[in-house]
C-alpha cells in the first residue's frame, strides 16, 4: 500500500477548471445522536455513529431514522477484520439496541461433524459468532429471519443485511429496509438508526421499471417458474424497483420469496412490486406512484427456458443435490416429505433450513420421512458457502436460481435447476430426469 | 463536472478499469487481491494497490468485509472510482481506516480514466499524472 499512497508535497494544487468538489450533505442529528458521535456513550457507538453518518453522507439523507429491529449478514466469517471489527464494539460498550437476529455462519453448530474445512477457519467463525453473541444478538443462524416469530409488518422501519431477507421484507411484508452491508448492519444495531434515504422513505420504494409477464397458465402454477422469473428480471433491471405486471395468488410467499432471491442474485433488486400481490401495489398506479417507467420489459417463457439454460451447467450425470437457499421453509418441508413417499435417494440429498423451522418440522414428525428418504439437514449455514458437500462427482441439482448462480464459483460444481419433485424424482432414479413441468 | 467524495484521502496509483461488474466477495482473492471470479473478463489481474475504476458495485452485501479484509492485508485498491455512490464499499473503506489506519478513497465521477495510466486521487480532485 504504502508505495501507491503519495503525499508527496510537491503535487500540483491548483485544481484543474473541469473538475471540482461537490459539497456533501449535511446530516441533522438529534441531541441523542450527537451525544453517540462525541463519545458521551462509548467508544464503541462512537464508532458506529461515526460508520453510520458517513454512510447516510454518501446516500445523501438528511437525517437518521429509528428502526426496530435489525438482521445481521456480518457473523458470517469471511477473515480477522469481522472478528477486530465486532471485538471493537463490545469491548467499546456498545450492544444492540433494538432486537436483532444473526444470519448464517460458516459452521452447522447443531451438525459440526458436516463441516469439512480447515479446523482453524472452524475455529475462527466460532469466534466471531461468540462476539456477536455476547453484543446482545439472538442466534438464530438463519437467511429467512421473516420465517421466525415476530416478524416485521408494514411500514416498520428496519435494517437488515442478506439480499434475500432485505427484498422479502420490502417487497412481501412491506417492511423497509435498504441493502445493508456487513458491518454497518451492526451500527444500525446498536444505535437503533438507520440513514433516512432510498427503501427507507416513501417515494424511494416507488416502481422505476416495469416487467410484463406473459406466459400461460401452466407456467404460473409450476413453482420452477419463479426463481427463474426474478433471474430474468434482476438481470434486466439491476438495481430498480421493478412492478412485475401478470402474477396472481398462485404467487405465494415461498415463490415470491424464490423470485426475490433470484433476482437479488443476478442484480442488485432490494424490492419488487407484484401488481395485485404485494402489499404496497393493489394496482400499478400504486407501485408507481402514477409515474411512467423509466424502462419497461416483457418477460415470456422463452425468456425463462433462457434463464434456466444460463444457469445449467452440467450433464444428466447426477452427482447430489442441495435445496433450501434460502433456508427451506415449513411448508416447503411438508411439501418435500409428502414427495417422498417410500422411495430412497441414490445421491447426497441436502436440506438447508433454519434451527427454529427444523424444530418444527421435528414436532410434525416431518423429518423422519426425509431421513428415511437419505436427506442429510443443514442448519446454520449453506452448502454454498462452506465445505459440506466435499467432492461430487456429476451435477448438483437445485431448485435454487441463487445457489445455481454462486455454487459453480464457489464450489467449482456443475449445477442442474429443477423444481422439488424434478429433484426427489432425480434423486430416487440416480440420474437428472426433467420436463415433469411446463416442458 | 463535479467530483463527490465519499471517502477523503489521498491515493496515487495505476489504474485498473474494469471492463465488467465485479463482487469482492467471492471475485476476489483477499490473500492477493487477484480477481478469482471465472466469468470476469480479467481474470487473474491484480486490484493491489490499484486505483480501480467501476462503473458501480455489485452482488453480496459481504463485499464491504472482503474490502477491510483486502485493505487489512495490505493488497487492497489505493484508491477507487465509481460511476454511482456505492454504501457497502464505503462501509468498508471506513472500517479499515478505523481498525487499521489504512486508506482507501472513493470518489464518484463521470472522468473515466484508462487502465495503465498513473492518476492521482485527492480528496475531489482526479488528475492524471502520466500515460
Amino acid at each position: 500500500m504504502e508505495s501507491s499512497v503519495s503525499f508527496a508535497p510537491t503535487r500540483n494544487r491548483s485544481s484543474p477548471s473541469n473538475i471540482e468538489s461537490r459539497e456533501r450533505s449535511f446530516v441533522h442529528l438529534s441531541q441523542a445522536e450527537q451525544a453517540m458521535l462525541a463519545g458521551e456513550a462509548g467508544p464503541g457507538l462512537q464508532m458506529a455513529m461515526r460508520l453510520l453518518v458517513a454512510v447516510a453522507e454518501s446516500e445523501d439523507a438528511t437525517h437518521l431514522v429509528g428502526v426496530s429491529a435489525a438482521h445481521i449478514d456480518g457473523c458470517l466469517y469471511h477473515g480477522q477484520s469481522g472478528i477486530d471489527f465486532a471485538r471493537a464494539l463490545l469491548e467499546g460498550g456498545a450492544r444492540v439496541e433494538v432486537p436483532t437476529t444473526l444470519n448464517v455462519a460458516s459452521i452447522d453448530m447443531l451438525h459440526p461433524e458436516l463441516y469439512r474445512g480447515d479446523p482453524q477457519r472452524a475455529r475462527k467463525s466460532r469466534e466471531l459468532t461468540d462476539v456477536y453473541i455476547e453484543l446482545g444478538c439472538i442466534p438464530t443462524w438463519t437467511c429467512a429471519p421473516y420465517q421466525l416469530p415476530g416478524r416485521p409488518s408494514l411500514g416498520d422501519q428496519i435494517a437488515w443485511g442478506e439480499s434475500n431477507a432485505i427484498v422479502f421484507a420490502n417487497s412481501v411484508l412491506g417492511a423497509r429496509t435498504n441493502r445493508y452491508g456487513d458491518f454497518i448492519d451492526i451500527c444500525c444495531a446498536v444505535t437503533g438508526r438507520a440513514p433516512a434515504s432510498g427503501l427507507h422513505t416513501d417515494v424511494g420504494r416507488l416502481a422505476t421499471a416495469q416487467i410484463d409477464v406473459d406466459v400461460d397458465d401452466a407456467v404460473l402454477d409450476s413453482d420452477i417458474a419463479y426463481p427463474l422469473l426474478g433471474y430474468v428480471i434482476g438481470g434486466l433491471v439491476g438495481s430498480r424497483v421493478p412492478a412485475i405486471v401478470g402474477l396472481d395468488d398462485r404467487a405465494t410467499e415461498d415463490r415470491l420469496r424464490a423470485l426475490g432471491a433470484a433476482a437479488a442474485s443476478s442484480g442488485a433488486v432490494a424490492m419488487f412490486h407484484a401488481v395485485g400481490v404485494t402489499p404496497e401495489a393493489p394496482d400499478i398506479e400504486s407501485a408507481s406512484g402514477g409515474r411512467e417507467p423509466v424502462e419497461r420489459f416483457g418477460v415470456s417463457k422463452t425468456d425463462l427456458e433462457g434463464a434456466r439454460r444460463e444457469l445449467n451447467t452440467g450433464s444428466a450425470d447426477l452427482g447430489a443435490v442441495s435445496l433450501g437457499t434460502p433456508h427451506m421453509s415449513l411448508t416447503e418441508i411438508r411439501a418435500l416429505a409428502a414427495l417422498t413417499g417410500s422411495k430412497t435417494a441414490q445421491v447426497p440429498f441436502y436440506v438447508n433450513t433454519g434451527r427454529g423451522v427444523l424444530a418444527e418440522a421435528e414436532k410434525e414428525g416431518l423429518t423422519k420421512d426425509l431421513e428415511r428418504f437419505g436427506v442429510t439437514v443443514v442448519t446454520d449455514t449453506c452448502t454454498y458457502i462452506t465445505p459440506i458437500m466435499g467432492a461430487i462427482a456429476g451435477s448438483v441439482m437445485t431448485n435454487s436460481a441463487k445457489w445455481a448462480h454462486y455454487a459453480p464459483a464457489n464450489l467449482g460444481v456443475e449445477v442442474i435447476v429443477g423444481s422439488m419433485a424434478e429433484c426427489v424424482i432425480s434423486a430416487a432414479s440416480g440420474e437428472v430426469l426433467l420436463g415433469e413441468d411446463w416442458e | 463536472m463535479s467530483n463527490l467524495v465519499l471517502v477523503d484521502g489521498v491515493a496515487q496509483a495505476t489504474v485498473l478499469k474494469l471492463d465488467g461488474p465485479l463482487s469482492l466477495w467471492g471475485g476476489v482473492d483477499p490473500d492477493s487481491g487477484l480477481i478469482v471470479d471465472t466469468r470476469h473478463p480479467q481474470r487473474g489481474e491484480s486490484i493491489a494497490d490499484k486505483i480501480l475504476v467501476m462503473p458501480h458495485g455489485r452482488g453480496s452485501s459481504s463485499s464491504s468485509y472482503v474490502l477491510a479484509e483486502i485493505l487489512r492485508l495490505g493488497c487492497g485498491p489505493a484508491g477507487i472510482v465509481l460511476e454511482e455512490p456505492d454504501s457497502i464499499l464505503v462501509t468498508g473503506a471506513l472500517v479499515a481506516r478505523e481498525l487499521y489506519g489504512v486508506e482507501c478513497p472513493i470518489l464518484v465521477s463521470k472522468t473515466a480514466p484508462t487502465s495503465g495510466e498513473i492518476w492521482l486521487l485527492d480528496g475531489g480532485q482526479l488528475m492524471r499524472v502520466r500515460s
